[in-house]
């Protein structure tokens, strides 16, 4: 028995930790950038992903990706067309995908789904082929934010002074949105859909508090994101509370302690 | 129209840098350029000056590729490399960036040139500040370092001196002069202010959509179009200008808004007002 506690646990340390390695740095950007609410909207259509996994029997976390990029992809086509506030966009394709998502998987009788385990994340199933994704996924998903890490700052900071150097800026901004929908739909089995978006900004806005380069805020994010994992499953053992919420609570905790032990608290 | 040939008799022409002919520009319909003729030599400083709404900025991004525009056409020559400084540029607080790095963001620079470039537009000690923290005057050398970090052929400058002092600013004017002299690169800026920008130009292109003069500073400010563009009371105070400060600032000076409070200046130039 205590072999297999620890087993799972393990692979749940892990998987968490994986994804909040990535999820620091990929979040720093999210806070300057301000897109939070394009994290959730791409969150929310990931339950879609599972349904329609489940409807043409392909692997959940392929489904999810290809879910995840697709929505990722029409919002850049959709937000330049449509005129519309970009944040009534945002709900309308979060809110819409979710829904479409309930609604698929009640259409499916055979199938039960653990509804509550996705939208709140499931951690203690991280599973080896999970593992496999996360880690998989999270090398290349970072290989790829160092790649681009200097050009993308630069666009951040100001779009026009980086294209007069030279920087394509569009072609940056579709690629970093890509990238989140790959990370998100890695991190949602840890967190869940509808707390994902958390782990990108709360190890990242912690992080600002301390840093004082961009670099070290991506790294310090990293790190704080990795001991809220750490924190928050420990607390879901110790005191049998949900393992995703758990993570979310513990990394808001942190945060909370930063602002009275923080240098920059003025 | 004063529509002098030349303003830069000094310095060499040959094969413009930047030139921009028949450019017009509409947004929705609306017209922001009409027709705008304009050519910056090496070693040319131009000025765009003009009230607000005349489409000063935009002449500057549609010259830099940042606008397309309906008819004409504006280029670069090919291979000049640009600086660009940009009008209002605000960094998020969200992003921890000391000046060091701000300047690196384009490429990788080592801390030695770095401080040259910043020793060279006399912002020396905020090598290391937050851009955050920094003053505005201290903010628009540091962008201006950022430009000439790529070793321009031209400096595209939109309103190097906003949130600027009033005696910082006919410093920074002096500076642009001189970085010019030294590098011998050309200059294309824009501003609403007229008086100071004066001194510190071998052309100027007075525009609200079209241009209505262009011409070496003393010719401009003696033409009707301007007069009529600016009022009486703007020339008046042009007319006796004669740059000389009798003390200066730091850098980090306070700063002092100009916008309509251009006849109620508190500054000791030796020069009266109108």
């Amino acid at each position: 028995m205590a072999t297999i506690m620890d087993d799972f646990i393990v692979r749940a340390l892990f998987g968490g930790v994986g994804v909040a390695m990535v999820a620091g740095p990929l979040g720093a950007f999210v806070v300057w950038r301000r897109m939070a609410y394009f994290g959730d909207t791409i969150s929310h259509s990931a339950l879609l992903g599972v349904a329609l996994g489940l409807l043409l029997e392909a692997p959940y976390n392929l489904a999810i990706t290809v879910v995840c990029l697709a929505i990722a992809a029409l919002l850049v086509v959709a937000e330049p067309r449509l005129r519309l506030a970009s944040d009534t966009l945002l709900g309308i394709f979060a809110h819409a995908s979710l829904a479409l998502g309930v609604v698929v998987v009640a259409f499916m009788e055979r199938v039960r789904l653990d509804l509550i385990g996705y939208l709140f994340g499931d951690v203690l199933s991280v599973g080896a082929t999970d593992l496999l994704w996360i880690y998989g996924g999270g090398a290349l998903a970072l290989a790829a934010l160092a790649w681009m890490w200097r050009p993308l700052l630069s666009a951040t900071v100001h779009a026009d002074l980086a294209r007069v150097e030279g920087v394509h800026v569009e072609r940056l901004r579709l690629a970093f949105m890509l990238l989140m929908a790959v990370v998100i739909a890695g991190a949602m089995k840890i967190v869940g859909i509808l707390l994902v978006t958390s782990l990108l900004i709360i190890p990242a806005a912690t992080a600002r508090r301390f840093a004082r380069t961009p670099e070290q805020m991506a790294i310090f994010a990293a790190l704080i994101g990795a001991a809220a994992v750490a924190l928050g499953l420990y607390a879901s053992l110790a005191f049998d509370t949900p393992s995703g919420p758990s993570v979310v609570v513990s990394a808001t905790a942190i945060f909370a302690l930063s602002l009275a032990v923080s240098p920059r608290n003025a | 129209m004063a529509n002098e040939s030349s303003g830069a008799l000094v310095h060499s022409r040959g094969v413009p840098l930047a030139r921009a002919r028949g450019v017009v520009k509409r947004i929705n319909g609306r017209l922001i350029l009409a027709g705008i003729d304009l050519a910056v030599g090496a070693g040319e400083i131009v000025t765009v000056i003009g009230p607000n709404g005349a489409g000063k900025t935009m002449l500057l991004r549609v010259l830099l590729g940042l606008e397309r525009c309906e008819e004409g056409e504006a280029s670069l020559s090919p291979s000049v490399r640009v600086g660009y400084m940009p009008q209002r540029l605000h960094v998020e607080e969200t992003m921890p960036l000391p000046v060091r790095r701000f300047l690196s963001l384009g490429r990788p620079i080592d801390r030695r040139a770095i401080a040259a470039v910043l020793d060279e537009v006399g912002a020396t000690p905020v090598i290391d500040a937050p851009i955050q923290r920094i003053s505005g005057g201290e903010f628009q050398r540091v962008l201006l370092a950022r430009a000439l970090l790529r070793d321009p052929d031209l400096l595209v400058l939109d309103e190097p001196a906003q949130g600027v002092d009033v005696a910082g600013q006919g410093e920074l004017f002096e500076l642009i002069v001189k970085i010019r002299d030294r590098r011998g690169c050309g200059v294309l800026m824009v501003s609403h202010d007229l008086h100071l920008v004066m001194a510190a130009a071998d052309t100027v292109l007075c525009i609200n959509q079209h241009v209505c003069c262009t011409g070496r500073p003393e010719a401009v400010s003696r033409d009707p179009a301007y007069l009529a563009l600016f009022g009486p009371r703007a020339v008046a105070q042009l007319a006796p200008y004669t740059h000389r400060h009798d003390h200066a600032h730091d850098v980090g000076g306070r700063v002092v808004t100009l916008a309509g409070s251009k006849d109620t200046r508190q500054h000791d130039h030796g020069h009266d007002h109108g």
